[in-house]
Protein backbone atom coordinates (compact mmCIF):
# COMPACT_ATOMS: atom_id res chain seq x y z
CA UNK A 1 0.00 0.00 0.00
CA UNK A 2 1.07 3.42 -0.91
CA UNK A 3 0.03 6.63 1.32
CA UNK A 4 -0.09 10.16 -0.21
CA UNK A 5 1.67 12.39 2.29
CA UNK A 6 0.62 16.11 1.71
CA UNK A 7 3.82 17.40 2.14
CA UNK A 8 6.20 14.53 0.41
CA UNK A 9 4.08 12.74 -2.16
CA UNK A 10 3.10 8.97 -2.12
CA UNK A 11 5.34 6.89 -0.05
CA UNK A 12 5.52 3.14 1.26
CA UNK A 13 3.19 2.29 4.19
CA UNK A 14 5.88 1.57 6.01
CA UNK A 15 7.06 4.80 6.41
CA UNK A 16 3.89 5.93 8.40
CA UNK A 17 1.90 5.26 11.15
CA UNK A 18 -1.08 4.50 11.82
CA UNK A 19 -3.12 6.72 14.24
CA UNK A 20 -6.30 5.32 14.57
CA UNK A 21 -9.97 6.42 13.34
CA UNK A 22 -10.21 10.13 12.63
CA UNK A 23 -13.88 10.32 13.03
CA UNK A 24 -14.56 10.28 16.47
CA UNK A 25 -15.35 13.42 18.44
CA UNK A 26 -13.85 13.53 21.70
CA UNK A 27 -16.19 14.92 24.55
CA UNK A 28 -15.80 18.59 25.95
CA UNK A 29 -13.83 18.49 28.92
CA UNK A 30 -15.25 18.44 32.22
CA UNK A 31 -18.84 16.85 30.62
CA UNK A 32 -18.53 14.29 33.30
CA UNK A 33 -20.24 11.86 31.76
CA UNK A 34 -18.47 8.58 32.22
CA UNK A 35 -20.57 6.78 29.85
CA UNK A 36 -19.55 9.06 26.49
CA UNK A 37 -16.09 8.63 27.61
CA UNK A 38 -16.03 5.29 27.66
CA UNK A 39 -17.96 5.23 24.36
CA UNK A 40 -15.42 7.78 23.22
CA UNK A 41 -12.33 5.77 24.34
CA UNK A 42 -12.96 2.10 24.13
CA UNK A 43 -16.13 1.34 20.89
CA UNK A 44 -15.36 1.70 17.30
CA UNK A 45 -17.77 2.14 14.33
CA UNK A 46 -14.98 -0.10 12.46
CA UNK A 47 -16.46 -0.02 8.94
CA UNK A 48 -16.51 -2.35 6.60
CA UNK A 49 -15.82 0.78 3.48
CA UNK A 50 -15.16 4.03 4.04
CA UNK A 51 -12.96 5.26 6.78
CA UNK A 52 -11.42 8.53 8.24
CA UNK A 53 -7.88 8.25 9.56
CA UNK A 54 -4.87 9.46 11.03
CA UNK A 55 -1.90 8.74 9.23
CA UNK A 56 2.08 10.16 10.66
CA UNK A 57 4.87 10.07 8.43
CA UNK A 58 7.13 9.46 11.16
CA UNK A 59 10.00 8.24 8.51
CA UNK A 60 9.57 11.41 6.26
CA UNK A 61 8.30 14.93 7.11
CA UNK A 62 6.60 13.91 10.38
CA UNK A 63 3.75 15.59 9.95
CA UNK A 64 0.27 14.14 10.61
CA UNK A 65 -2.87 14.04 8.34
CA UNK A 66 -6.07 13.00 7.68
CA UNK A 67 -6.65 10.28 4.84
CA UNK A 68 -10.16 8.37 3.37
CA UNK A 69 -9.52 5.23 2.76
CA UNK A 70 -11.72 2.06 2.24
CA UNK A 71 -11.06 -0.74 4.61
CA UNK A 72 -12.98 -2.87 2.39
CA UNK A 73 -10.41 -3.01 -0.52
CA UNK A 74 -7.63 -0.74 1.28
CA UNK A 75 -8.19 1.79 -1.92
CA UNK A 76 -7.04 5.49 -1.00
CA UNK A 77 -9.70 7.97 -2.03
CA UNK A 78 -6.72 10.56 -0.67
CA UNK A 79 -6.16 13.30 1.70
CA UNK A 80 -9.06 14.58 3.99
CA UNK A 81 -8.71 18.47 5.39
CA UNK B 1 -24.30 -42.48 6.57
CA UNK B 2 -21.80 -44.00 8.41
CA UNK B 3 -22.44 -42.29 11.85
CA UNK B 4 -18.51 -43.69 13.37
CA UNK B 5 -15.58 -43.83 12.08
CA UNK B 6 -13.21 -46.69 13.39
CA UNK B 7 -10.68 -49.13 11.83
CA UNK B 8 -13.92 -51.64 10.99
CA UNK B 9 -15.29 -48.42 8.69
CA UNK B 10 -11.98 -47.76 7.12
CA UNK B 11 -11.56 -51.75 5.97
CA UNK B 12 -14.81 -51.74 4.63
CA UNK B 13 -14.03 -48.65 2.56
CA UNK B 14 -10.29 -49.88 1.57
CA UNK B 15 -12.28 -53.30 0.57
CA UNK B 16 -14.79 -51.57 -1.49
CA UNK B 17 -13.52 -48.70 -3.03
CA UNK B 18 -16.35 -47.77 -5.52
CA UNK B 19 -18.38 -46.65 -2.38
CA UNK B 20 -17.24 -43.40 -1.35
CA UNK B 21 -17.20 -41.88 2.05
CA UNK B 22 -20.33 -40.66 2.84
CA UNK B 23 -20.41 -36.60 3.39
CA UNK B 24 -19.21 -35.60 6.81
CA UNK B 25 -22.20 -33.38 7.51
CA UNK B 26 -25.69 -33.09 6.03
CA UNK B 27 -26.94 -30.09 3.77
CA UNK B 28 -29.96 -29.32 4.77
CA UNK B 29 -32.32 -26.66 3.51
CA UNK B 30 -32.78 -24.34 5.82
CA UNK B 31 -35.80 -24.48 8.45
CA UNK B 32 -38.55 -21.11 8.63
CA UNK B 33 -37.65 -21.46 12.51
CA UNK B 34 -34.76 -22.49 14.52
CA UNK B 35 -34.31 -22.59 18.89
CA UNK B 36 -31.36 -21.07 18.43
CA UNK B 37 -29.50 -20.07 14.87
CA UNK B 38 -25.61 -19.19 15.27
CA UNK B 39 -24.61 -17.07 12.44
CA UNK B 40 -20.95 -17.84 11.96
CA UNK B 41 -19.89 -21.44 11.31
CA UNK B 42 -16.17 -20.88 12.25
CA UNK B 43 -14.61 -22.88 15.25
CA UNK B 44 -16.45 -21.16 17.50
CA UNK B 45 -20.17 -20.86 16.05
CA UNK B 46 -19.91 -25.11 15.20
CA UNK B 47 -18.69 -26.08 18.99
CA UNK B 48 -21.12 -24.00 19.95
CA UNK B 49 -23.89 -25.74 18.42
CA UNK B 50 -22.14 -28.95 19.45
CA UNK B 51 -22.24 -28.30 22.65
CA UNK B 52 -25.40 -26.92 22.61
CA UNK B 53 -27.13 -30.43 21.32
CA UNK B 54 -24.62 -32.35 23.37
CA UNK B 55 -24.68 -30.44 26.76
CA UNK B 56 -27.79 -28.73 27.02
CA UNK B 57 -29.86 -31.17 24.90
CA UNK B 58 -30.73 -28.24 22.49
CA UNK B 59 -30.60 -29.73 18.75
CA UNK B 60 -33.10 -27.45 17.09
CA UNK B 61 -30.13 -25.54 15.84
CA UNK B 62 -28.67 -23.76 12.84
CA UNK B 63 -25.16 -22.91 12.07
CA UNK B 64 -25.56 -19.91 9.10
CA UNK B 65 -22.34 -19.71 7.07
CA UNK B 66 -21.81 -16.95 4.83
CA UNK B 67 -18.67 -19.05 2.58
CA UNK B 68 -17.75 -22.36 3.24
CA UNK B 69 -16.96 -24.47 6.38
CA UNK B 70 -13.33 -23.79 6.86
CA UNK B 71 -12.90 -20.85 5.11
CA UNK B 72 -12.34 -18.06 8.19
CA UNK B 73 -9.67 -18.08 10.48
CA UNK B 74 -10.29 -21.40 11.64
CA UNK B 75 -8.39 -22.73 8.60
CA UNK B 76 -6.00 -20.09 8.55
CA UNK B 77 -4.02 -19.86 11.84
CA UNK B 78 -1.31 -21.00 13.11
CA UNK B 79 -2.70 -23.76 15.12
CA UNK B 80 -0.99 -23.10 18.15
CA UNK B 81 -2.65 -24.10 21.62
CA UNK B 82 -1.41 -23.40 25.13
CA UNK B 83 -2.88 -22.73 28.40
CA UNK B 84 0.34 -20.56 30.27
CA UNK B 85 -1.94 -17.09 31.25
CA UNK B 86 -1.50 -15.04 34.09
CA UNK B 87 -4.48 -12.95 34.93
CA UNK B 88 -7.54 -15.10 36.81
CA UNK B 89 -10.02 -15.74 34.31
CA UNK B 90 -7.75 -16.16 31.41
CA UNK B 91 -5.94 -19.02 33.22
CA UNK B 92 -9.16 -21.18 34.16
CA UNK B 93 -10.71 -20.73 30.71
CA UNK B 94 -7.16 -21.46 28.67
CA UNK B 95 -6.60 -24.56 30.73
CA UNK B 96 -10.35 -25.60 30.21
CA UNK B 97 -9.94 -25.00 26.89
CA UNK B 98 -6.61 -27.30 27.30
CA UNK B 99 -8.07 -30.27 28.86
CA UNK B 100 -11.36 -30.40 26.02
CA UNK B 101 -8.77 -30.44 23.31
CA UNK B 102 -7.17 -33.46 25.10
CA UNK B 103 -10.33 -35.29 24.54
CA UNK B 104 -11.05 -33.68 21.53
CA UNK B 105 -10.65 -36.52 19.02
CA UNK B 106 -12.55 -39.18 20.86
CA UNK B 107 -14.90 -36.77 21.63
CA UNK B 108 -15.61 -35.84 18.04
CA UNK B 109 -14.58 -39.73 16.84
CA UNK B 110 -12.82 -37.47 14.53
CA UNK B 111 -8.88 -37.24 14.52
CA UNK B 112 -7.76 -33.90 15.26
CA UNK B 113 -4.22 -34.30 15.47
CA UNK B 114 -4.06 -32.93 19.02
CA UNK B 115 0.02 -33.04 19.09
CA UNK B 116 0.78 -31.88 22.87
CA UNK B 117 4.41 -31.26 21.37
CA UNK B 118 5.39 -28.80 24.25
CA UNK B 119 6.21 -25.04 23.79
CA UNK B 120 9.24 -23.06 24.34
CA UNK B 121 9.09 -19.20 25.09
CA UNK B 122 12.78 -17.93 24.98
CA UNK B 123 13.94 -15.43 27.52
CA UNK B 124 15.99 -13.04 25.92
CA UNK B 125 17.50 -10.74 29.04
CA UNK B 126 17.45 -11.90 33.21
CA UNK B 127 14.03 -9.86 33.97
CA UNK B 128 12.04 -11.26 31.43
CA UNK B 129 13.43 -14.69 32.92
CA UNK B 130 11.84 -13.47 36.29
CA UNK B 131 8.68 -12.52 34.74
CA UNK B 132 8.64 -16.24 32.96
CA UNK B 133 9.05 -17.80 36.43
CA UNK B 134 6.04 -15.66 38.05
CA UNK B 135 4.23 -16.72 35.26
CA UNK B 136 4.69 -20.73 35.67
CA UNK B 137 4.44 -20.24 39.53
CA UNK B 138 0.85 -18.92 38.12
CA UNK B 139 0.16 -21.51 36.33
CA UNK B 140 1.70 -24.26 38.88
CA UNK B 141 -0.67 -22.48 41.58
CA UNK B 142 -3.69 -22.94 39.10
CA UNK B 143 -2.75 -27.05 38.77
CA UNK B 144 -1.05 -26.45 35.11
CA UNK B 145 2.17 -27.90 33.83
CA UNK B 146 5.29 -25.15 33.62
CA UNK B 147 8.63 -25.69 34.12
CA UNK B 148 11.74 -22.94 33.45
CA UNK B 149 14.45 -23.86 31.60
CA UNK B 150 17.90 -22.45 31.44
CA UNK B 151 20.32 -21.70 29.06
CA UNK B 152 21.92 -24.81 28.73
CA UNK B 153 18.62 -27.00 29.21
CA UNK B 154 17.46 -24.76 25.81
CA UNK B 155 20.45 -25.11 24.04
CA UNK B 156 19.92 -29.27 24.45
CA UNK B 157 16.89 -28.54 23.08
CA UNK B 158 16.13 -26.13 20.14
CA UNK B 159 20.32 -26.55 18.93
CA UNK B 160 19.58 -24.89 15.64
CA UNK B 161 18.94 -21.28 17.59
CA UNK B 162 21.26 -18.49 17.07
CA UNK B 163 23.77 -18.97 20.84
CA UNK B 164 26.55 -16.65 19.11
CA UNK B 165 28.44 -14.30 21.25
CA UNK B 166 27.03 -11.47 19.02
CA UNK B 167 23.38 -12.81 18.53
CA UNK B 168 21.24 -9.22 18.97
CA UNK B 169 18.75 -10.64 21.40
CA UNK B 170 20.87 -13.45 23.81
CA UNK B 171 19.16 -16.41 24.83
CA UNK B 172 19.03 -16.57 28.74
CA UNK B 173 16.53 -19.08 28.99
CA UNK B 174 12.90 -20.11 28.63
CA UNK B 175 9.54 -20.89 30.13
CA UNK B 176 8.40 -24.57 29.09
CA UNK B 177 4.51 -25.79 29.14
CA UNK B 178 4.71 -29.38 27.97
CA UNK B 179 0.99 -30.10 26.98
CA UNK B 180 1.11 -27.28 25.07
CA UNK B 181 1.37 -27.68 21.17
CA UNK B 182 -0.32 -27.85 17.72
CA UNK B 183 -4.10 -29.20 16.45
CA UNK B 184 -4.85 -29.84 12.78
CA UNK B 185 -7.13 -26.73 12.47
CA UNK B 186 -8.97 -27.70 9.45
CA UNK B 187 -10.05 -31.35 11.46
CA UNK B 188 -11.63 -28.88 14.39
CA UNK B 189 -14.19 -27.65 12.03
CA UNK B 190 -15.24 -30.51 9.83
CA UNK B 191 -15.16 -32.90 13.44
CA UNK B 192 -17.31 -30.32 15.00
CA UNK B 193 -19.35 -29.75 12.10
CA UNK B 194 -20.04 -33.52 11.47
CA UNK B 195 -20.60 -34.48 15.32
CA UNK B 196 -22.83 -31.57 15.56
CA UNK B 197 -24.80 -32.64 12.39
CA UNK B 198 -24.88 -36.25 13.49
CA UNK B 199 -27.40 -34.65 16.59
CA UNK B 200 -29.42 -32.75 14.89
CA UNK B 201 -27.48 -29.18 14.15
CA UNK B 202 -28.26 -27.67 10.71
CA UNK B 203 -25.12 -26.81 8.85
CA UNK B 204 -26.16 -24.34 6.53
CA UNK B 205 -23.37 -22.69 4.38
CA UNK B 206 -23.57 -20.27 1.78
CA UNK B 207 -25.89 -18.48 4.05
CA UNK B 208 -25.26 -14.85 4.71
CA UNK B 209 -26.77 -13.15 7.55
CA UNK B 210 -27.66 -9.18 6.37
CA UNK B 211 -30.33 -8.23 8.81
CA UNK B 212 -31.67 -8.66 12.19
CA UNK B 213 -35.09 -8.64 13.27
CA UNK B 214 -35.49 -6.84 16.67
CA UNK B 215 -38.77 -6.13 18.08
CA UNK B 216 -39.20 -4.60 21.61
CA UNK B 217 -35.28 -5.04 23.20
CA UNK B 218 -35.63 -8.92 21.84
CA UNK B 219 -34.31 -10.55 18.71
CA UNK B 220 -36.55 -13.28 16.94
CA UNK B 221 -34.98 -14.05 13.84
CA UNK B 222 -32.47 -12.93 10.77
CA UNK B 223 -32.56 -11.90 7.60
CA UNK B 224 -30.19 -13.95 5.33
CA UNK B 225 -29.14 -14.30 1.56
CA UNK B 226 -31.46 -17.30 1.75
CA UNK B 227 -34.85 -15.83 3.23
CA UNK B 228 -35.75 -14.86 7.29
CA UNK B 229 -34.83 -17.48 9.50
CA UNK B 230 -36.33 -17.05 13.02
CA UNK B 231 -35.11 -17.47 16.11
CA UNK B 232 -35.94 -18.32 19.64
CA UNK B 233 -31.90 -17.29 20.63
CA UNK B 234 -29.37 -15.64 18.48
CA UNK B 235 -25.49 -16.08 19.02
CA UNK B 236 -22.85 -14.15 17.13
CA UNK B 237 -19.49 -16.12 16.46
CA UNK B 238 -18.39 -13.98 13.26
CA UNK B 239 -14.52 -13.48 14.23
CA UNK B 240 -13.55 -10.29 12.37
CA UNK B 241 -16.73 -9.86 10.82
CA UNK B 242 -17.98 -9.04 14.44
CA UNK B 243 -18.14 -5.26 14.57
CA UNK B 244 -20.13 -5.68 10.84
CA UNK B 245 -22.85 -8.37 12.56
CA UNK B 246 -23.31 -6.40 15.96
CA UNK B 247 -24.11 -3.20 14.31
CA UNK B 248 -26.91 -4.94 12.71
CA UNK B 249 -28.59 -4.85 16.07
CA UNK B 250 -27.96 -1.71 16.62
CA UNK B 251 -24.51 -2.26 19.00
CA UNK B 252 -21.29 -0.40 18.73
CA UNK B 253 -18.43 -2.42 20.22
CA UNK B 254 -14.70 -2.51 21.74
CA UNK B 255 -13.66 -4.15 18.40
CA UNK B 256 -11.72 -3.58 16.00
CA UNK B 257 -10.77 -5.92 12.69
CA UNK B 258 -6.94 -6.69 11.91
CA UNK B 259 -4.83 -8.55 9.55
CA UNK B 260 -2.54 -10.89 10.79
CA UNK B 261 -0.57 -12.81 8.21
CA UNK B 262 1.03 -16.37 8.38
CA UNK B 263 3.87 -17.95 6.55
CA UNK B 264 5.36 -21.56 5.70
CA UNK B 265 8.08 -23.05 4.11
CA UNK B 266 9.02 -24.97 1.87
CA UNK B 267 9.21 -28.65 3.46
CA UNK B 268 12.49 -30.06 5.24
CA UNK B 269 13.29 -32.85 7.33
CA UNK B 270 11.77 -32.82 10.95
CA UNK B 271 14.20 -30.52 12.94
CA UNK B 272 12.00 -28.30 14.96
CA UNK B 273 10.28 -30.53 17.76
CA UNK B 274 8.43 -28.09 19.55
CA UNK B 275 6.48 -24.89 19.29
CA UNK B 276 8.81 -21.97 19.55
CA UNK B 277 8.04 -18.53 20.71
CA UNK B 278 10.23 -15.77 21.22
CA UNK B 279 10.31 -13.04 24.17
CA UNK B 280 11.83 -10.54 22.09
CA UNK B 281 9.31 -9.91 19.47
CA UNK B 282 5.88 -11.62 18.88
CA UNK B 283 7.32 -14.29 16.63
CA UNK B 284 6.40 -18.01 16.98
CA UNK B 285 6.92 -20.89 14.66
CA UNK B 286 6.54 -24.75 14.77
CA UNK B 287 7.12 -27.15 11.91
CA UNK B 288 4.20 -29.03 10.59
CA UNK B 289 3.81 -32.63 9.81
CA UNK B 290 4.14 -31.97 6.27
CA UNK B 291 7.57 -30.36 6.90
CA UNK B 292 7.30 -26.55 6.25
CA UNK B 293 7.65 -24.83 9.28
CA UNK B 294 4.86 -22.78 9.69
CA UNK B 295 5.11 -19.21 11.49
CA UNK B 296 3.74 -15.45 12.04
CA UNK B 297 4.23 -12.52 13.89
CA UNK B 298 2.36 -9.03 14.78
CA UNK B 299 -1.06 -7.97 13.15
CA UNK B 300 -0.06 -5.08 10.05
CA UNK B 301 -1.27 -2.24 12.34
CA UNK B 302 -4.20 -0.72 10.46
CA UNK B 303 -8.00 -1.67 10.29
CA UNK B 304 -8.57 -3.55 7.60
CA UNK B 305 -11.13 -6.23 6.21
CA UNK B 306 -9.11 -6.89 3.04
CA UNK B 307 -6.95 -10.43 3.70
CA UNK B 308 -3.69 -9.50 1.58
CA UNK B 309 -1.02 -8.83 4.12
CA UNK B 310 1.78 -5.71 3.67
CA UNK B 311 5.51 -6.29 2.34
CA UNK B 312 6.76 -4.46 5.08
CA UNK B 313 5.15 -6.91 7.84
CA UNK B 314 6.35 -10.30 5.55
CA UNK B 315 10.05 -8.18 6.10
CA UNK B 316 9.66 -8.01 9.73
CA UNK B 317 8.34 -11.38 10.88
CA UNK B 318 11.28 -12.83 8.32
CA UNK B 319 13.92 -10.93 10.56
CA UNK B 320 13.02 -12.45 13.20
CA UNK B 321 13.12 -16.17 12.00
CA UNK B 322 16.49 -15.11 10.85
CA UNK B 323 17.53 -13.64 13.61
CA UNK B 324 16.22 -16.68 15.94
CA UNK B 325 17.01 -19.63 13.34
CA UNK B 326 20.02 -18.33 11.13
CA UNK B 327 19.20 -21.52 9.21
CA UNK B 328 15.96 -19.96 7.75
CA UNK B 329 17.64 -17.44 5.83
CA UNK B 330 18.02 -20.45 3.34
CA UNK B 331 14.98 -21.92 3.14
CA UNK B 332 12.33 -20.98 0.69
CA UNK B 333 8.67 -19.48 1.71
CA UNK B 334 5.59 -21.27 0.37
CA UNK B 335 2.80 -19.64 1.06
CA UNK B 336 1.74 -16.52 2.84
CA UNK B 337 -1.59 -15.85 3.81
CA UNK B 338 -3.81 -13.27 6.07
CA UNK B 339 -6.93 -13.53 7.96
CA UNK B 340 -9.37 -11.06 9.63
CA UNK B 341 -9.04 -10.41 13.28
CA UNK B 342 -11.23 -9.35 15.81
CA UNK B 343 -9.04 -6.92 18.43
CA UNK B 344 -9.91 -5.66 21.35
CA UNK B 345 -8.76 -3.05 23.43
CA UNK B 346 -7.34 -5.26 26.33
CA UNK B 347 -6.65 -7.97 23.98
CA UNK B 348 -9.09 -11.02 25.90
CA UNK B 349 -12.62 -11.80 24.19
CA UNK B 350 -16.65 -11.46 24.83
CA UNK B 351 -18.59 -13.96 25.77
CA UNK B 352 -21.80 -12.75 27.27
CA UNK B 353 -25.16 -11.53 26.87
CA UNK B 354 -25.71 -8.49 25.09
CA UNK B 355 -28.08 -5.12 25.72
CA UNK B 356 -30.36 -7.05 23.30
CA UNK B 357 -32.58 -9.99 24.49
CA UNK B 358 -31.85 -13.32 23.35
CA UNK B 359 -28.87 -12.18 21.29
CA UNK B 360 -25.17 -13.27 22.66
CA UNK B 361 -21.94 -11.98 21.24
CA UNK B 362 -19.09 -14.41 20.97
CA UNK B 363 -15.70 -12.30 19.86
CA UNK B 364 -12.81 -10.15 20.11
CA UNK B 365 -10.33 -13.44 20.08
CA UNK B 366 -7.32 -11.05 18.79
CA UNK B 367 -4.29 -13.74 18.45
CA UNK B 368 -5.78 -16.07 20.40
CA UNK B 369 -9.07 -17.91 18.87
CA UNK B 370 -7.97 -21.16 18.07
CA UNK B 371 -6.70 -22.32 21.45
CA UNK B 372 -10.09 -21.18 22.77
CA UNK B 373 -11.90 -22.74 20.22
CA UNK B 374 -13.53 -26.45 22.54
CA UNK B 375 -13.81 -23.85 25.50
CA UNK B 376 -15.05 -20.92 23.67
CA UNK B 377 -18.02 -23.47 22.49
CA UNK B 378 -18.76 -25.16 25.81
CA UNK B 379 -19.40 -21.53 27.69
CA UNK B 380 -21.10 -19.80 24.68
CA UNK B 381 -23.23 -22.77 24.65
CA UNK B 382 -24.18 -22.51 28.34
CA UNK B 383 -24.52 -19.13 28.09
CA UNK B 384 -26.81 -19.50 25.27
CA UNK B 385 -28.96 -22.02 27.06
CA UNK B 386 -28.84 -20.56 30.38
CA UNK B 387 -29.00 -16.89 29.28
CA UNK B 388 -26.38 -16.63 31.86
CA UNK B 389 -22.64 -16.61 31.78
CA UNK B 390 -21.00 -19.71 33.82
CA UNK B 391 -18.25 -18.41 35.87
CA UNK B 392 -15.81 -19.53 33.55
CA UNK B 393 -16.72 -16.39 31.08
CA UNK B 394 -18.14 -14.25 33.64
CA UNK B 395 -14.69 -12.13 33.38
CA UNK B 396 -15.83 -11.66 29.43
CA UNK B 397 -18.63 -9.28 29.82
CA UNK B 398 -18.83 -6.18 27.31
CA UNK B 399 -19.15 -3.48 29.95
CA UNK B 400 -15.80 -5.02 31.90
CA UNK B 401 -14.29 -1.67 30.43
CA UNK B 402 -16.67 0.41 32.16
CA UNK B 403 -16.67 -1.52 35.50
CA UNK B 404 -12.49 -1.77 35.35
CA UNK B 405 -12.35 -5.03 35.05
CA UNK B 406 -9.79 -5.23 32.07
CA UNK B 407 -8.00 -8.43 31.33
CA UNK B 408 -4.91 -7.26 30.36
CA UNK B 409 -2.50 -10.34 30.60
CA UNK B 410 0.45 -8.71 28.84
CA UNK B 411 0.37 -6.01 31.80
CA UNK B 412 1.16 -3.19 29.31
CA UNK B 413 -2.27 -1.43 29.74
CA UNK B 414 -4.80 -1.26 26.72
CA UNK B 415 -4.47 -1.59 23.42
CA UNK B 416 -1.53 -3.59 23.54
CA UNK B 417 -1.59 -4.10 19.54
CA UNK B 418 -1.40 -0.63 19.02
CA UNK B 419 1.77 0.26 20.86
C1 LIG C 1 -3.00 -15.83 10.48
C2 LIG C 1 -3.65 -16.18 11.79
C3 LIG C 1 -2.98 -16.98 12.71
C4 LIG C 1 -3.57 -17.32 13.92
N1 LIG C 1 -2.89 -18.15 14.78
C5 LIG C 1 -3.50 -18.56 15.92
C6 LIG C 1 -2.84 -19.50 16.76
O1 LIG C 1 -1.74 -20.00 16.47
N2 LIG C 1 -3.46 -19.87 17.92
C7 LIG C 1 -4.68 -19.35 18.26
O2 LIG C 1 -5.18 -19.69 19.32
N3 LIG C 1 -5.34 -18.48 17.46
C8 LIG C 1 -4.77 -18.08 16.30
N4 LIG C 1 -5.43 -17.19 15.47
C9 LIG C 1 -6.77 -16.70 15.87
C10 LIG C 1 -7.87 -17.69 15.51
O3 LIG C 1 -7.66 -18.26 14.25
C11 LIG C 1 -9.23 -16.98 15.52
O4 LIG C 1 -9.34 -16.19 16.69
C12 LIG C 1 -10.40 -17.95 15.52
O5 LIG C 1 -10.26 -18.89 14.48
C13 LIG C 1 -11.69 -17.16 15.37
O6 LIG C 1 -12.84 -17.95 15.58
P1 LIG C 1 -13.56 -18.81 14.43
O7 LIG C 1 -12.80 -20.04 14.18
O8 LIG C 1 -14.96 -19.00 14.83
O9 LIG C 1 -13.44 -17.80 13.19
P2 LIG C 1 -13.76 -18.00 11.65
O10 LIG C 1 -13.30 -19.31 11.14
O11 LIG C 1 -13.26 -16.77 10.96
O12 LIG C 1 -15.35 -18.03 11.65
C14 LIG C 1 -16.20 -16.92 11.52
C15 LIG C 1 -17.13 -17.20 10.37
O13 LIG C 1 -18.17 -16.24 10.35
C16 LIG C 1 -18.56 -16.10 9.00
N5 LIG C 1 -19.34 -14.87 8.84
C17 LIG C 1 -18.91 -13.59 8.91
N6 LIG C 1 -19.92 -12.74 8.69
C18 LIG C 1 -21.04 -13.50 8.48
C19 LIG C 1 -22.40 -13.21 8.21
N7 LIG C 1 -22.84 -11.95 8.09
N8 LIG C 1 -23.28 -14.24 8.07
C20 LIG C 1 -22.85 -15.53 8.17
N9 LIG C 1 -21.57 -15.86 8.43
C21 LIG C 1 -20.67 -14.85 8.59
C22 LIG C 1 -17.25 -16.08 8.24
O14 LIG C 1 -17.42 -16.41 6.89
C23 LIG C 1 -16.43 -17.12 9.02
O15 LIG C 1 -16.44 -18.39 8.41
C24 LIG C 1 -4.87 -16.83 14.24
C25 LIG C 1 -5.55 -16.03 13.33
C26 LIG C 1 -4.96 -15.71 12.09
C27 LIG C 1 -5.72 -14.86 11.12
ZN1 LIG D 1 5.78 13.45 4.47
Amino acid sequence: MKIPCPHCGERDVSEFRYGGDASRQRPAHGTGDLKAWHDYHFTFTNPKGPHTEHWQHVLGCRQWFRLSRNTATNVIAGVVE
Amino acid sequence: MAKGYSVFSLLRHALKPDSPWPMAWEKPTPRSSYDVVIIGGGGHGLATAYYLAKNHGITNVAVLERNYIGSGNVGRNTTLIRSNYVIDGNTQFFEHSMKLWEGLSHELNYNCMVSQRGQIVLAVSPVQLDVFARRGNIMRLNGIDAELLDRGEVQKLLPYLDYSKDARFPIWGAIHQARAGTVRHDAVAWGYARAASQLGVHIIENCEVTGMVIDNGRITGVDTTQGRINAGKVGIAVAGHTSEVARMAGLRLPVESHILQAFVTEAVKPIVHHVVSWGAELFYLSQSDKGGLVFGGHIDGFNTYTQRGQLFKIQDVMQCAVSLMPFMSRMRLLRHWGGIQDMTPDGSPFICRTPVRDLYLNGGWCYQGFKATPASGWTFAHTIANDNEHDLNRCYSLDRFEKGRELDDYGIGNWTYKQ
